[in-house]
């Protein structure tokens, strides 16, 4: 071979390439290409399928890929990482409230305060995806979740037990469980995540005695271990754990035991958010009937309420190449459709934050419990992540501790201030 | 032949004095990727332990990291951990590994095949192995504590009892490791030449005598080897606890790499950024003395 004539095939070559590439740029315009980040757990997918599917049917010419990722801090940290190297995905779903003020959201996200769809989003969501410059910048993904305990209808039932409105009631209630041999309460501390749900779920009533607690917490004056209301949440865990009501592999146990436990009666109550009616009605459909749920209850029957938690939002990064077509996908997701969607996909398991958007007749008991606290004379409020930016990062760690007898309440509760005071500093807020 | 021999032996010498043939640009793709990959990286790191770093910007802080770091509540509990650890996880190698290579240079049956078998959990992704024990360690449904429960014995919580739990997993890494310590001292045991052997059988010494006055003494270098690895490793170690316990329960298993981790995934990059200083230098103060001691000892041999 001459020089020459190697260089005429290279030549011929790159022209192949060139005509190769225009050709795929054209197929590239007819139909865009979507990527969608979403935590990973057999639930969640179910859903993010079901929206895909029925968004792609009614938008031919885009093509969603669904990417999924761990949850819980590995999944904080892989959304941070991504966001600050630019190679986020086109949507993406992720925590509102304290999780979304600490990925920068001016920065990163795209502002979505003038979409048309906004206007039918409830305004308790649009306050945990608002950045601090007054823009919204999500759109909520999935139902209002309750934070309190499922109980088991059938043990319920056969002791002839009775939904308890105080602390009080709910350890009797333990108490004749245990006694007639079965598991109280079931803990699941093989994901450390679900031990929090004591402390975190008990902020209804801690609420309930001081309604200023959040803004003193945010700004450095009260603490855990030392405001008796906020320290009862690790109080409950201990007493709990102390009188004997755990499953007896507590230590090793998953969520995905738990939602077994409680659906298939091994166990009369489990401490979770409501989001795991979903994962329960993929999962055991045949028990669903079995699951009920309440509040947890606090000292006093009458200042009963629920801690609720704000579902998940969607959110464009501002790296989009594709912001349209991404645009468009939130907005059916904030649509009266794509609540359909999600509702057929998982099932019901809360209200809805978009206006218009209703829960079918035959919802899961669980889910049946919940709506007195929303209705008229109910009480909720929100989690304590949705009223302060600081949430400590080592609770779970804490919770685990106290849950299983290794520290005692106020030893945890003054351990986790000082988790609480390091998040602070690093959000650089004032006062600390 | 001699007289070639110095010829031979002598023109390199003016060679030395001239230039070299090869362009100092040849180092440049290797100072590239080392300077990219590790000098930068470095430098940046020890600037980035000093400020307060959220990935998106960075404040100045000073030292406010490491003092930070130094007073983390499981700090001093991750350091005892961490050389428990080490301590636990070299020993047993050494012990383990050096009574498995005798055994396996002797003339046992299928003594290759035995050999195989001890190295292969060496060549198992440790996160493999971890997720395996954890499962096999399942207080209630693991598979060894339904063996034990068989014999009537009632198996502890391996993982979920706070003073077993950096046992266990330091069962498994001995477990996993074992096998390159083995394979060290086959290599250490086979160097040593057949007369010592020979000597000793005519001075009538017994199979354990050969083992104490000649073995071991002359597998030093291998001993040196397996402790040093070992022990580095131990330090560093962190797939397999966090594979298995997370830290957990708790706080109980934590490392200082496990601490350090778990600071990088709250977000606290700074933060973490100074516990990694500070692990690079705890290393580095635990193992150079270590090495110098061992290679001293090997020296006056």
């Amino acid at each position: 071979m001459t020089k020459t004539s190697r260089r005429t095939a290279l030549a011929g070559l790159s022209a192949g390439l060139l005509a190769m590439t225009a050709l795929t740029g054209a197929a590239f315009a007819q139909s865009i290409n979507l990527t969608y980040l979403i935590p990973s757990g057999a639930d969640g997918v179910a859903v993010a399928e079901e929206l895909v599917k029925s968004f792609e049917a009614a938008n031919p010419d885009i093509n969603i890929d669904i990417e999924t990722r761990p949850g819980g801090s590995e999944g904080d940290n892989l959304v941070k990482t991504r966001l600050a190297t630019g190679t986020m995905a086109d949507v993406f779903r992720y925590n509102s409230g304290s999780l979304f003020q600490a990925i920068n959201p001016q920065q990163f996200l795209v502002d979505l305060t003038n979409e048309p769809w906004q206007a039918d989003v409830q305004a308790s969501f649009k306050q945990v995806v608002t950045a601090p410059d007054g823009t919204v910048r999500g759109a909520p993904m999935g139902a209002a979740m309750g934070g309190g305990i499922y109980y088991n209808r059938d043990i319920y039932e056969e002791l002839g037990l009775s939904v308890p409105t105080t602390w009080a009631e709910f350890m009797a209630n333990n108490e004749k469980i245990k006694a007639a041999g079965k598991v109280a309460v079931i803990q699941t501390y093989g994901d450390t995540w679900t031990s929090q749900l004591f402390v975190l779920a008990d902020y209804f009533n801690v609420s309930a005695k001081d309604p200023n607690f959040a803004s003193r917490y945010t700004a450095n004056e009260a603490k855990f271990a030392t405001d008796a209301a906020a320290l009862r949440g690790f109080e409950k865990l201990q007493e709990s754990f102390e009188a004997g009501f755990f499953n007896e592999d507590f230590g090793a146990a998953k969520y995905d035991d738990g939602i077994r436990m409680i659906s298939a009666g091994e166990g009369a109550h489990y401490p979770m958010l409501t989001f795991a009616t979903t994962a329960i009605a993929a999962t055991y459909p045949e028990n669903i009937a079995n699951v009920g749920f309440f509040a947890q209850p606090g000292d006093d029957a009458a200042l009963n309420g629920l801690t609720v938690w704000m579902p998940d939002g969607l959110y464009i990064p501002q790296t989009t190449a594709n912001m349209d077509a991404a645009k468009k996908f939130v907005a059916f997701v904030a649509s009266v459709e794509g609540c359909d969607a999600q509702t057929r996909a998982g099932g019901a398991s809360g209200p809805y934050l978009v206006n218009g958007c209703t829960l079918p007749a035959d919802v899961p008991p669980a889910v049946t419990d919940m709506l007195p606290y929303f209705a008229e004379g109910g009480q909720n409020g929100p989690a304590l992540e949705f009223l302060s930016p600081i949430k400590g990062p080592a609770l779970e760690q804490i919770t685990v501790e106290v849950g299983s007898g290794i520290r005692p309440a106020a030893d945890g509760a003054a351990l986790y201030d000082e988790d609480v005071r390091k998040q602070a500093q690093q959000l650089g807020l004032p006062g600390w | 032949m001699t007289q070639a021999g110095t010829a031979e032996l002598a023109t390199p010498v003016p060679t030395l004095k001239r230039r070299s043939p090869y362009p100092g640009w040849f180092f440049l793709p290797a100072a590239i990727i080392y300077g990219v990959l590790f000098l930068v990286p470095t430098v940046a790191s020890l600037y980035f332990s000093l400020t307060r770093w959220t990935l998106f910007n960075s404040t100045f802080i000073g030292f406010d990291n490491f003092a930070q770091f130094l007073r983390e509540p499981f700090l001093i509990k991750g350091l005892i951990n961490t050389v428990l650890y080490a301590v636990i996880t070299s020993s047993l190698k050494v012990i383990l590994g050096l009574l498995l290579a005798v055994l396996l240079t002797s003339q046992v049956a299928a003594r290759g095949y035995l050999r195989s078998v001890v190295f292969f959990p060496v060549l198992v992704s440790t996160v493999g192995v971890g997720i395996t024990f954890t499962v096999l360690m399942h207080p209630t449904n693991g598979m060894i504590n339904e063996g034990l429960a068989l014999l009537g014995i009632k198996g502890p919580g391996w993982l979920t009892n706070p003073n077993l739990a950096l046992f266990s997993v330091a069962l498994v890494d001995v477990w996993k490791g074992v096998g390159l310590a083995t394979v060290i001292y086959i290599a250490g045991i086979v160097a040593i030449p057949k007369d010592y052997y020979e000597a000793a059988r005519i001075d009538g010494a017994t199979k354990l005598q050969n083992f104490f006055y000649v073995t071991l003494p002359l597998c030093r270098p291998a001993t040196v080897t397996v402790i040093t690895l070992s022990f580095i490793g131990g330090l560093r170690t962190f797939d397999l606890i966090w594979a298995m316990t997370k830290g957990g329960p708790g706080f109980a298993s934590d490392t200082v790499a496990s601490v350090i981790y778990k600071q990088y995934q709250s977000g606290f990059y700074g933060l973490s950024t100074a516990g990694n200083v500070v692990l690079f230098v705890l290393i580095a103060v635990l193992v150079v003395p270590l090495t110098m001691l061992l290679n001293r000892k090997e020296g006056h041999q």
